[in-house]
């Protein structure tokens, strides 16, 4: 068991978000979260990678590598700068093997300013790969990418699990990950706050 | 019962609603009565004529800067430990009356200089010191009006006051270094104890008396109207 | 942590030639200051210890809008809030680089320009020795402000207007030793000194804190 939550409540500020989440993370599990827009996504996912965390100390979990919205990747190194960054930070020796796998041999000196959203998008999953992170927290990682690189994102979520991994994907496309499981967030949508904005106590 | 209980939003609404009318009423009795006595009723000096009554406005806004300063450091403290709002709208309260404090700290001590050394301003240690810490309020409640999320800009501006407050500290001790000009040592405004002539005492106190209720009456005015503020955001939020 | 900092000395290089153009600031606010007062040589020795700190100061603030909001924007600093180094090693290392990139250089080209406006010979060694400790203490709180405004779009007036008043004491104890009519020269040294180690040990950790705000 990687990841076993009960009853979590996520707010922003004051806001209840979602209420009384329950997920339980397996090795080699996918688990896919569905929902509409604004139902609470991001936030979970947020919240497990630990951005949430109010204590400035907390280390964030060794085993997770996260991945939002925006890509990470810094537009005035070449790939290969931008990886070896992130290699250096997680002092990962599988650099030269990453960069095999998702075929970024030739793009190497590439400034990653001049990637495509495809390229792009393989650069943020060379990073995930290079974190040797067990668990895989992506918020939408295929927007706007087209069918083969949709392709190549679901083949390589795929072998993260199968090895051992583990991975919350959050999407709204069909990946087409047989062995996924789905997690609709939407049954955690709050009826009623319980805990009452502190400032609205009394007023009624 | 613990003092926590009125960390709630609620019931310090309620606290501070009885204990408003006395506390307005006590500070305003205080302060007339101190200042009558101090202006009106006090000889005046053989050395420093009447100019020297200004005292009774200077010392008390100036000890209720720093103190107004304090009071947000603790308050912010409170903030980032406990979480407790009515803390971290405390401090946002006691900010303009700190500036304010302040500006009339540094007024009546140009007022005072003038006649006195014949110059409205001086590079003196405590004077700078002064003007720092205004400068340190400025910014405070410019980070306050520069975020959006008010938890957020509660954290943000707590861990300012924080440093701050380090800072500020380190200033007025290296301002002593700084001012190595006019005044070694001595300071244009003057220590209780050097001062202190019966006749001026007692007025004294009761100024400053007077000047810290009507500190605590006025945050406690504002703190209420930024619990206002906040229930309608609140309100507005659910709404949606 | 040597990752972000080579990476952020890479970045200030490459972006509009990083460290050129502090320098090149700092050389204009000086050159233009005889514009201002005059080209009394009297004058200029007297007023030189404390206007290369104040030249020293706003060429520092330049930069420090950078430190955060470039990865800000880019997801970057998010993606190094998961990683394995906390936030407070994160701010040292930010700090770190913007020193190499702005305080080192601001240090060494102070030799020169002190020349320019008269330095007393004396005061060569002491300008390079408080600028030299004092320069990390600029860095180290301008990265707490930077940490402070990173979400406020335009920020950077706001982070001046929080930055100056905490830079007071430095360039206050600084210009002191430098300028002449100063008989305990070490004192201030010592006191510069303490600020700054003070300022690097706990800064770093009100930086973390201002960034998890911001990251929440």
């Amino acid at each position: 068991m990687l990841i076993n939550i009960e009853n979590l409540d996520c707010r922003r500020g004051n806001k209840l978000i979602i209420a009384n989440v329950s997920l339980c993370l397996k090795t080699g599990e996918c688990l896919i979260l569905k929902g509409p827009n604004g139902s609470g996504k991001t936030t979970l996912l947020r919240h497990i990678a630990g951005l949430n965390s109010k204590n400035i100390n907390d280390l964030a979990n060794a085993d997770i590598a996260y991945s939002g919205h925006l890509d990470g990747v810094k537009s005035t190194l070449t790939v290969y700068e931008n990886l070896q960054f992130w290699a250096g930070i997680y002092k990962s020796k599988n650099l030269e093997s990453v960069i095999k796998t998702l075929n970024l041999e030739n793009l190497y000196t590439r400034m990653a300013g001049e990637l495509s959203a495809g390229q792009k998008r393989r650069l943020g999953l060379a990073r995930m790969l290079i974190t040797n992170a067990k668990i895989w927290l992506m918020d939408e990682p295929t927007v706007s990418l087209d069918q083969a690189t949709t392709r190549l994102v679901s083949d390589a979520i795929s072998n993260h699990c199968q090895k051992g991994g583990a991975a919350i994907i959050s999407t709204h496309v069909d990946l087409d990950l047989p062995e996924s499981s789905v997690l609709d967030i939407t049954q955690f949508k709050p009826h009623k706050d319980t805990k009452t904005d502190p400032f609205l106590e009394g007023t009624f | 019962m613990s003092l926590w209980e009125y960390a709630n939003p609620a019931k310090f609404m309620a606290l501070s609603a009885r204990i408003l009318p006395i506390l307005a009423i006590a500070s305003s009795c205080l302060l007339l009565i101190g200042l009558f006595w101090g202006f009106f009723l006090t000889p005046a000096d053989y050395k420093q004529g009447s100019t020297v009554k200004i005292i009774f406005l200077h010392v008390p806004s100036a000890l209720m800067a720093i103190n107004a300063w304090l009071m947000m450091l603790i308050a912010s403290l409170i903030w980032l430990v406990r979480r407790h709002h009515v803390s971290a709208l405390a401090a946002k309260a006691a900010a303009p009356i700190g500036v304010t404090m302040t500006l009339i700290a540094i007024a009546t001590g140009a007022i005072w200089g003038k006649p006195m050394w014949g110059t409205y301003w001086a590079w003196d240690p405590r004077l700078t010191s002064f003007m720092i810490l205004l400068v340190f309020y400025f910014g405070y409640l410019a980070l306050w009006e520069a975020i959006e999320d008010k938890d957020t800009a509660a954290d943000l501006t707590s861990i300012l006051c924080i440093v701050g407050s380090v800072f500020a500290l380190l200033s007025r001790y290296a301002v002593n270094f700084w001012s190595q000009g006019l005044h070694q040592g001595a300071s244009l405004s003057l220590d209780k104890e050097q001062h202190v002539d019966n006749a001026f005492y007692f007025p004294l106190l009761i100024c400053i008396a007077g000047m810290v209720l009507l500190f605590i009456t006025l945050v406690l005015i504002r703190t209420r109207t930024e619990i206002r503020s906040r229930r309608l955001l609140a309100l507005r939020l659910r709404n949606n | 942590m040597w990752s972000i900092i080579l990476r952020d000395i890479k970045l200030a290089i490459r972006s509009g030639g990083g460290f050129s153009l502090t320098l090149a600031f700092f050389l204009i606010v000086i050159m233009i200051v005889p514009f201002g007062v005059g080209a009394n040589l009297d004058l200029l020795s007297r007023i030189a210890p404390g206007l290369l700190w104040i030249g020293a100061l706003l060429s520092c603030l330049l930069s420090l809008d950078r430190i955060f909001q470039l990865d800000w924007e880019d997801g970057t600093l998010e993606a190094l809030a998961t990683s394995p180094i906390p936030l407070s090693g994160i701010a040292i290392a930010k700090a770190t680089a913007h020193w190499i990139t702005t305080g080192l250089p601001i240090t060494l080209a102070s030799l020169p320009l002190g020349y320019l406006l008269n330095l007393n010979y004396e005061a060569y060694f002491w300008l390079f020795t408080t600028l030299a400790i004092g320069t990390p203490t600029l860095s180290f709180i301008g990265t707490f402000g930077a940490a402070i405004t990173v979400g406020i779009r335009r920020g950077g007036l706001l982070l001046s207007l929080l930055v100056l008043p905490l830079y007071i004491p430095t360039l206050m104890l600084g210009a002191q030793c430098v300028s002449k009519g100063t008989n305990n020269p070490l004192e201030l040294l010592a006191l510069i000194s303490a600020i700054s180690l003070m300022c690097i040990a706990l800064l770093p950790f009100a930086s973390a804190i201002a960034l998890r705000a911001n990251l929440k």
